[in-house]
């Protein structure tokens, strides 16, 4: 046997417990087989319950590893790092709870925060610094590790109460869609529910914006004196948030 | 003249903060590169700092150098940017293969000793030596599993390898008392055909009896037969880099200290073998 046809074959075993395929690999003894075969499942069920603690809590243990269990079944791994594996799990939990859409976006949420966790680094613009900015031709810019997230749910909230060791809210649809942006200031995640300002502006931000133009569009929606304000207050949210990307005037 | 070795443990979460402090009395730490290869954050960070106390070594568990659809090309462009980042003292893998058509295993998988595989895995060790700039170690595996068609032992193909990629080698000492139980060789044999003169570092762990099979699973404190056969590598090793590896229900510093204090006795006992 070919070396590509021993590595299809012995692929095949471990991701459909393919006997036949197995049978194929004349082996001098079949037990170790068993061996690389939980080996295989025990590292994908670990990075999921590695990923998604909080998932794991909302929904308890005996549900969650069902579902991790039946994602490894479907879901081979492709990339060189295990944490890629876990990218495709909050996609199961929306088709195995299409009545819970909160578990899903409890997911993703998390998804994105350990992702944040190691996107790449950036000099945060300090609330201080914002005095000696020239404002008449700053570019505000997002944090590089900042991402969105779009959630139908209480999500946010149930992660919150986890994350402090509360008692988590009932679940609920929202009134509208929520944006959230998660960001990491220094090494610590952190998210925010953008307000409707916010959901018009940081988009905006993350490509690249002059101040000038948000002052613009906050004068145009609210009038000259309220946008104005407007504009400095949340740009003092902001910073004071350590979303803003330092150096981008 | 002999050389002194040198003596190390595995970076581990547990420990991070010893090891920031630069108090750990340990020559060198490996790190799993991967788990370092990320665009920035805290995993980053805790390196470099690391890195400003103790000598890294880079150690890898996803290369795939065994496998016929050769080196990730992205996967080496990462490990390469983490190698000019860190300046490791040793970068290693394992002989194993882990992906094919795509498909990642996530694990160690065994390469049939065989000619096609011997040039396959010499073909990947040298593309990877080529885009990091430097010579790799190879570590020998565990295995749970033997082919039949398999042309030569493992410390043929390791001897082969050597020779024909110019690369260091890892040598795993509970890796080969695993597979020694697993597929009935003799663990002295192994030792008489390895090239010793390529070891540039030694690993140390502990494994866990199956229900039919050693399994390698780096949980518990190394075992009596691998301290004596540790005790036999150490008469034939010189200037060496030995270390602890321990990756599950990782006890406190002080319990690996204590066993990499056995390793320098018995590596101080080889010494005197030796000379």
């Amino acid at each position: 046997m070919g070396l590509r046809t021993l590595q299809r074959d012995f692929a095949t075993w471990l991701a459909a417990e393919d006997h036949e395929a197995a049978g194929r690999l004349s082996l001098v003894a079949p037990e170790g087989l068993s061996v690389y075969l939980n080996n295989y499942r025990g590292q994908l069920m670990g990075c999921l319950t590695e990923s998604y603690p909080k998932t794991q809590a909302w929904i308890g243990d005996s549900a969650f590893l069902s579902a991790a269990a039946d994602h490894v079944e479907a879901v081979t791994p492709h990339s060189w790092t295990l944490d890629d594996y876990a990218e495709g799990f909050p996609g199961t939990l929306a088709r195995r709870y299409p009545g819970d859409p909160e578990v899903a976006d409890l997911a993703r949420l998390e998804l994105a925060l350990s992702e944040t966790f190691v996107a790449p680094d950036g000099d945060s613009l300090s609330l201080d610094a914002i005095a000696h900015v020239d404002w008449a031709r700053a570019q505000l810019r997002l944090m590089p590790s900042a991402t969105f997230l779009d959630l139908t749910t209480n999500a946010a909230a149930i992660w919150s109460a986890i994350d402090g060791g509360d008692v988590p809210p009932a679940a609920e649809i929202l009134a509208g869609p929520a944006t959230l942006l998660i960001w990491r200031q220094g090494f610590v995640c952190c998210f925010q529910e953008l307000d409707s300002n916010e959901r018009m502006l940081v988009p905006l931000i993350s490509g690249g914006i002059g101040f000038e133009e948000v002052c613009e569009r906050l004068v145009s929606l609210h009038g000259s004196d309220e946008g104005v304000r407007l504009a400095g207050e949340l740009l003092a949210r902001w910073a004071g948030a350590g979303m803003l990307q330092r150096g981008v005037t | 003249m002999k050389q002194s070795a040198s003596f190390g443990l595995g970076l581990r979460k547990p420990h991070y903060q010893d090891f920031l402090a630069g108090t750990v009395p340990v020559d060198f730490v490996e790190v799993i590169s991967e788990n370092f290869m990320v665009a920035g954050g805290r995993p980053r960070d805790v390196l470099r700092l690391v890195r400003d106390h103790y000598p890294v070594a880079l150690h890898g568990v996803s290369m795939s150098l065994g496998s016929v659809d050769g080196v990730d090309r992205d996967y080496l462009q990462r490990l390469r940017a983490l190698v000019d980042d860190v300046e490791p003292m040793v970068v290693s893998d394992h002989l194993c293969w882990t992906r094919t058509d795509g498909f990642n295993s996530h694990d160690l998988l065994p390469v049939p000793y065989t000619g096609e595989a011997l040039g396959v895995v010499c073909d990947n060790i040298l593309q990877a030596q080529d885009m990091l700039g430097r010579a790799m170690l190879i570590e020998n595996p565990s295995t749970y599993l033997a082919f039949v068609g398999s042309e030569m032992t493992e410390w043929e193909f390791l001897n082969e390898i050597c020779r024909r990629t110019d690369c260091g080698l890892l040598l795993d000492v509970n890796n080969i008392h695993v597979s020694a139980a697993n597929h009935h060789f003799d663990a002295e044999a192994y030792l008489a055909g390895i090239p010793f003169e390529r070891v540039r570092q030694v690993h140390l762990a502990g494994h866990s009896q199956g229900r039919e099979l050693l399994i390698d699973t780096h949980d518990q404190a190394v075992s009596d037969p691998v301290w004596a056969l540790f005790s036999a590598v150490s008469k034939r090793i010189d200037g060496v880099a030995v270390m602890i590896e321990r990756d599950d229900n990782i006890p406190p510093l002080h319990d690996l200290l204590e066993e990499l204090a056995i390793a320098r006795s018995l590596a101080k006992e080889g010494v005197g073998a030796w000379a």
